[in-house]
């Protein structure tokens, strides 16, 4: 038998050698000096097909383990439903004659465009981040339906996140709920500006956190709309994020803190819309 | 070469899983950590130099697609898989009790060490409530999940070592 001579590194040179290469590698991705993005573009195409496909056996799974919940719940909610509609119909009714009146100031005031007339494609979640730390998702919509990175992501509820990353089909999200996102908000009555953040911890209670409210004259309370403020340089201007539950000063006496609940149900969000403009900025 | 292609597809079908299949599955917003079910087992019951390469291209794929800091993942995934395989040929891999008990200290310390350098580093100091309300709660979702699929990984790992017991065992590759 010939003894086949070969070469082999042990183990824990071996991971010295990587474990220099990498941390090489996340200085590099840290500086931005180096991008890898077409790796993660290849890896993306490749990939999310499957997660596509696979993701309508999640959506089967998911409607199945709600299937599991008592007929009584449902039919309880069956009639709080029945009796909400009867009110918002109602409500409905007054909006509509509203509207009329709104048109024709808007167009006697000539207004800016609300971001409902923006144009918009739909996308479905097809796969989230795998690990609990993070918020972001993938959608299954991208460069090819004209999706660029910094878009923003609404349900009709209100803001979902903003796109981080671009493939020819599919984009990867952060949401707004996410412990690393931040938004510049305001209150939409008194425009008054204030930071929406991510909390992991508070998200359990379905809340973000906002900071720097300033607010001098006390008019912010539980129940105030937050919207995305005109001062953004990444988000359009008036979109809803959610209400306010709990407020109070800092220890400044400046701004205020507080928890707002989201207006959309992050839980179960499955179908989202992706703006397709970007904020205009001033010349650079 | 055939054991490298098994690890492979096994490390990307469980990371689309993972992504899709389990996060629909999730309780109270926490899913199972497969990936890290997969660099344990295999860093167990293959060695050192096995769950180091497997702890990496598993970590690479979470960078690939979701990560913040690209090769963070990677990099948390290779030492679990490289410290696990110090267990290898020290307990014998047909009993669960121990691959239990590394996936519990090994997602406590992966739990840990995310916290510390991406989340203590920002400001935000209160480590008991991301221990009861993340990372405790991971790591009993991912031991449930671990009694079922340390099994299938055992048996895989069983089959590929007697393909490769049997390759060098026949006649023709003996010179």
């Amino acid at each position: 038998m010939k003894k086949k001579k070969k070469f082999s590194v042990k183990s824990k040179h071996l991971i010295i050698i990587m474990t220099i290469i990498y941390v090489g590698l996340i200085a590099l991705a840290a500086s931005s000096k180096f991008s890898f993005e077409p790796l993660q573009r290849g890896t993306g195409y490749v990939i999310s097909p499957f997660q596509n496909g696979i993701n309508t056996v999640g959506t089967w799974l998911r409607s199945q383990t709600t299937g599991f919940r008592n007929a009584k719940k449902l039919e309880q909610q069956n009639t709080e439903l029945e009796e909400k509609i009867s009110a918002l119909k109602e409500e409905n009714n007054a909006l509509l004659q509203d509207q009329d009146e709104l048109d024709r100031l808007r167009k006697l005031y000539k207004l800016d465009k609300s971001f409902s007339e923006y144009e918009k494609v739909a996308a479905q979640v097809i796969s989230k981040d795998p690990g609990n730390w993070y918020n972001t998702f993938t959608i299954n919509r991208g460069s090819n339906d004209g999706i660029q990175v910094d878009n923003n992501v609404i349900a009709p509820d209100g803001l979902v996140g903003i796109v981080t990353e671009v493939g020819s089909d599919w984009a990867t999200v952060r949401s707004i709920i996410d412990d690393s996102s931040n938004v510049s908000a305001m209150a939409a009555t008194t425009s008054d500006t204030c930071i929406v953040t991510g909390n992991l911890l508070l998200m359990d209670q379905g809340k973000l956190n906002f900071i720097q409210m300033t607010d001098q004259e006390d008019k912010v309370q539980a129940g105030e709309r937050i919207v995305t403020s005109m001062i953004s340089d990444k988000f359009l201007k008036g979109i809803l994020i959610g209400y306010v539950s709990e407020i109070e000063d800092d220890t400044n006496k400046l701004t205020k803190t507080g928890t707002l609940i989201p207006a959309v149900d992050f839980a179960h969000l499955h179908e989202v819309l992706v703006i397709k403009e970007l904020k205009q900025k001033g010349s650079d | 070469m055939r054991k490298k292609i098994v690890l492979g597809l096994l490390i990307i079908v469980t990371f689309i899983l993972q992504s899709t299949v389990f996060q629909a599955l999730s309780i109270a917003s926490i899913s199972p950590n497969l990936l890290l079910i997969l660099t344990v087992s295999f860093g167990f019951m293959g060695g050192k130099k096995v769950g180091l390469f497997v702890g990496f291209f598993s970590g690479l794929m979470i960078d690939l697609f979701y990560g913040n800091l690209f090769g963070f993942n990677a990099l948390v995934y290779m030492y679990v898989g490289f410290l696990n395989g110090f267990l290898y040929k020290i307990y014998y891999d047909e009993d669960i009790k121990v691959p239990i008990l590394l996936v519990t200290v090994s997602d406590f310390v992966y739990g840990t060490t995310i916290y510390v350098l991406q989340f203590m580093l920002r400001g935000r100091l209160n480590y008991l409530g991301y221990l009861k309300h993340i990372i405790i709660p991971e790591i009993v979702y991912t031991l449930v999940i671990t009694l079922v699929l340390y099994r299938v990984f055992f048996r895989i790992n069983q089959y590929l070592f007697e393909y490769e017991a049997k390759g060098q065992l026949s006649p023709w590759l003996r010179r």
